[in-house]
C-alpha cells in the first residue's frame, strides 16, 4: 500500500505540515502527544480537512486541492481503531460488529463475520451488552468492527494506550493476525517504542507538527536508548521451553535462554532491557546469573553518550548497553568474541 | 368538582394544540439542535439567541408579533390569504403561538442530550461507511433520544399553559379557540366563577403531574435500558 501526504493546517497555535510517502503493509507513526499525530490521523480518514495540498491512497485521491477532490469519511474506507473502544452505547456486540459490514458494498465484502469472530475469538461475547465486556474486550471487538467494514486502510490511533500493561500485550497478537489474516494494511500510531517494534516495519516520527524523519522501529529504539529510563527493550519470542530446576529454557541463538517467569505451553514474549546485560572479555566461570552467552560482536551504535552493543548469538541478536569508558577499557570491536551475562530474573513476560 | 361541557371543550382543545404544537415543533427542534451542536458557522450566537429570545420575552409580546406577522397587512398574513387559510383568531393560530414559546424548552433539552454524546462515535460511524444522515439516524438519534422526550414532554406541558401569546393571536372563543387557561381566565374575571375555575385549575395541575412523572418515569426506564 502506498500513502502519500502532502498537506498543511494551521489552527490557533500549532500547525501541521507535513510532506511524505509512505509503502508498506505495517505502518507507524510516532510521536509525543501533542505532536500532530491525530490531526494527521484525522486528515486522512477525512474527518478534518487540510488547508492545501494533497493525499493519495495507492493513487487514489482522498484530498487534492489542486483537483478539488474531498472524499466524505464513508467513501474513503479507512477504519479507526481508536484508543477508547469508542463501541456504540446503545447497540449489542454483535450489532457493534456488524455496523461497518453492512454498510459495505456486498462486492467490496471480502472478510466473513464468522472467520472475524473466530480469529478474534469473540464467540462468547456475541450476546452480551456492550457495557458488560472488560477493557480488552471491548478493544477486540472495536477491532473486529473496523476489520469487518473491509476497510482499504485500517488506522489505529494508540489502541493500546487505554489499557494495562497485561493486556496491551494480550491485544497486539490480534492486532497483527487480524491485518495478516485478512490482509489488511495498517497505520499504526503510537507513542510508545516497544509498540512499534511489535507493530510497525516502517516509522514515520512526527515531532511539533512537522516530519522529523522515516525510520525503522528498531532505529529509532536504539536512538531513544540512552533517554529512555530503562534502555533499548530487547523483545524476544521464545518457545518450546524445557523445564529443569525451576526454571525454563527456551532455545536461543546457538544455545538457550534460561528464564524465571516463563510458560510451558505457546509463544511467549520478553522483555529484557539493555543495561541488563553485564559483558565479559573472558569467561568468567563462577557467576551468580544464570544466562552466561557466548556471542560475537556485530555491530556497536552511539546513541546520546552511550555505547550500544549488537550481540549476535546464532542468527539471533541483543543490544546490550555500555558507557564509553567500558567499551574502551574491554576494547569492544564488531567482530570481537564476548560472554554476556543475564539474570534468569531479568526477563519479563508480557504474554 | 365539576365540568361544564364547554370546560370539558377546552380541556380536548388545549390537549389537540398541545400535541400539535410538539408534533410540529420536533423536527424543527431536532434539526436545530444538531446544527447548534454538531456544526460551525459564522452568526452561532445570533442563533442562540434568536431560539432562547422566547424563554425570557414577554408571551403577549411574541403574541404581538405573531399578529402583526399573520394578521392582516402582515406578509404572512397575505400569504396564507392567497393560499387560503383563515389562520388568526382560529385554533391553528394558537397552535403557532405555543409552539414559538415552548420551542426553546424542547432545543435546550435536546440539545443536551446531543453535546452529552462523544464525539469520536460519531467519527467512528463515519468511517465505518456511514453517510452523515445515516449517522445521525443511527447514531445522534439514538443517543439523544432522552433528550427528545424530555424536551418533548416539557414543551407539551408548558404548551397546555400557554396564555399571552395565544390570546393575543387567536384570541378567547369558547369551544374554538378557548383553552384552559383562557377558560379560568373567563371564570376568575366573573364574581360566580371560583369553583369552576377551582375545577379547571384541579385539572391543569393534574396533567402537569401526569405528565412530569411520565417523563420521570420515562427517563428512568431509558437509562436502565441503557446500562443494560
Amino acid at each position: 500500500m502506498n500513502l502519500h501526504i502532502d498537506i498543511k493546517k494551521r489552527f490557533s497555535g500549532f500547525s501541521l505540515e507535513m510532506k511524505s510517502s509512505l509503502s508498506g503493509d505495517r505502518m507507524g507513526i510516532f510521536g509525543a502527544s501533542g505532536s500532530g499525530k491525530t490531526t494527521l490521523v484525522h486528515m486522512i480518514a477525512g474527518l478534518t480537512a487540510p488547508d492545501s495540498g494533497e493525499i493519495f491512497l495507492d493513487d487514489h485521491c482522498l484530498f487534492s486541492t489542486r483537483s478539488g477532490c474531498n472524499l466524505s469519511p464513508e467513501q474513503r474506507r479507512i477504519a479507526i481503531v481508536f484508543q477508547q473502544a469508542m463501541l456504540f452505547p446503545h447497540l449489542g456486540v454483535k450489532a457493534n460488529l456488524l455496523y461497518g459490514y453492512r454498510r459495505c458494498r456486498t462486492e467490496n465484502r471480502k472478510i466473513r463475520p464468522e472467520a472475524l469472530v473466530e480469529v478474534l475469538n469473540l464467540q462468547q461475547l456475541m450476546q452480551r451488552g456492550v457495557n458488560r465486556l472488560s477493557g480488552g474486550e471491548k478493544q477486540r471487538v472495536a477491532l473486529g468492527r473496523a476489520v469487518l467494514a473491509n476497510p482499504r486502510l485500517l488506522v489505529m490511533d494508540e489502541p493500546l494506550s487505554a489499557l494495562d500493561d497485561t493486556l496491551r500485550y494480550q491485544i497486539i497478537p490480534y492486532l497483527r493476525s487480524v491485518s495478516e489474516e485478512f490482509g489488511i494494511p495498517y497505520l499504526f500510531i503510537s507513542h510508545s517504542i516497544p509498540e512499534m517494534q511489535l507493530m510497525a516495519e516502517q516509522v514515520l516520527v512526527v515531532e511539533h507538527g512537522k516530519l522529523a524523519v522515516i525510520s525503522t522501529p528498531d532505529a529509532l529504539a536504539r536512538s531513544g536508548m540512552a533517554q529512555s529510563p530503562r534502555g533499548y527493550l530487547n523483545l524476544l519470542r521464545l518457545k518450546t521451553p524445557a523445564f529443569r530446576e525451576g526454571l525454563f529454557h527456551y532455545p536461543w541463538g546457538s544455545g538457550a535462554l534460561i528464564i524465571s517467569d516463563g510458560k510451558e505451553e505457546g509463544e511467549s514474549l520478553f522483555e529484557l532491557s539493555s543495561r541488563d546485560i553485564i559483558l565479559f572479555k573472558k569467561n568468567p566461570e563462577a557467576i551468580s546469573a544464570r544466562n552466561l552467552l557466548k556471542c560475537r560482536i556485530a555491530e556497536m551504535f552511539d546513541s546520546d553518550g552511550r555505547k550500544g552493543v549488537v550481540l549476535e548469538s546464532g542468527g539471533s541478536t541483543l543490544v546490550a548497553e555500555i558507557v564509553p569508558s567500558a567499551a574502551k577499557e574491554l576494547e569492544i570491536a564488531p567482530g570481537s568474541a564476548m560472554f554476556a551475562a543475564v539474570k534468569a530474573s531479568a526477563f519479563r513476560r508480557l504474554g | 368538582m365539576t365540568l361544564t361541557p364547554e370546560d370539558l371543550t377546552a380541556i380536548l382543545l388545549s390537549l389537540k394544540i398541545a400535541v400539535s404544537a410538539t408534533l410540529l415543533s420536533l423536527p424543527l427542534g431536532f434539526a436545530t439542535a444538531w446544527f447548534m451542536v454538531f456544526r460551525n458557522f459564522r452568526g452561532k450566537v445570533l442563533l442562540e439567541v434568536l431560539v432562547n429570545l422566547p424563554l425570557t420575552l414577554p408571551p403577549v409580546v411574541i403574541g404581538y408579533f405573531l399578529l402583526l406577522l399573520f394578521g392582516r397587512n402582515g406578509w404572512g398574513g397575505a400569504l396564507l390569504k392567497s393560499a387560503g387559510i383563515e389562520f388568526i383568531f382560529t385554533w391553528k393560530a394558537a397552535v403557532v403561538a405555543s409552539a414559538t414559546v415552548g420551542f426553546p424548552l424542547l432545543v435546550r433539552s435536546i440539545r443536551l442530550g446531543m453535546e452529552s454524546i462523544d464525539r469520536q462515535l460519531l467519527q467512528a460511524s463515519r468511517s465505518l461507511g456511514a453517510p452523515w444522515y445515516d449517522t445521525l439516524a443511527t447514531v445522534v438519534l439514538p443517543l439523544s433520544f432522552r433528550g427528545v422526550i424530555a424536551g418533548s414532554s416539557l414543551m407539551f406541558a408548558r404548551s397546555l399553559g400557554e396564555f399571552g401569546a395565544t390570546i393575543i393571536v387567536a384570541g378567547n372563543i369558547p369551544g374554538v379557540t378557548q383553552t384552559i387557561p383562557l377558560a379560568i381566565y373567563d371564570y376568575a374575571s366573573s364574581p360566580t366563577g371560583t369553583a369552576m375555575a377551582l375545577s379547571l385549575c384541579a385539572v391543569s395541575v393534574t396533567l402537569s403531574v401526569g405528565i412530569l412523572l411520565l417523563h420521570e418515569m420515562l427517563s428512568k426506564k431509558l437509562e436502565t435500558g441503557r446500562s443494560s
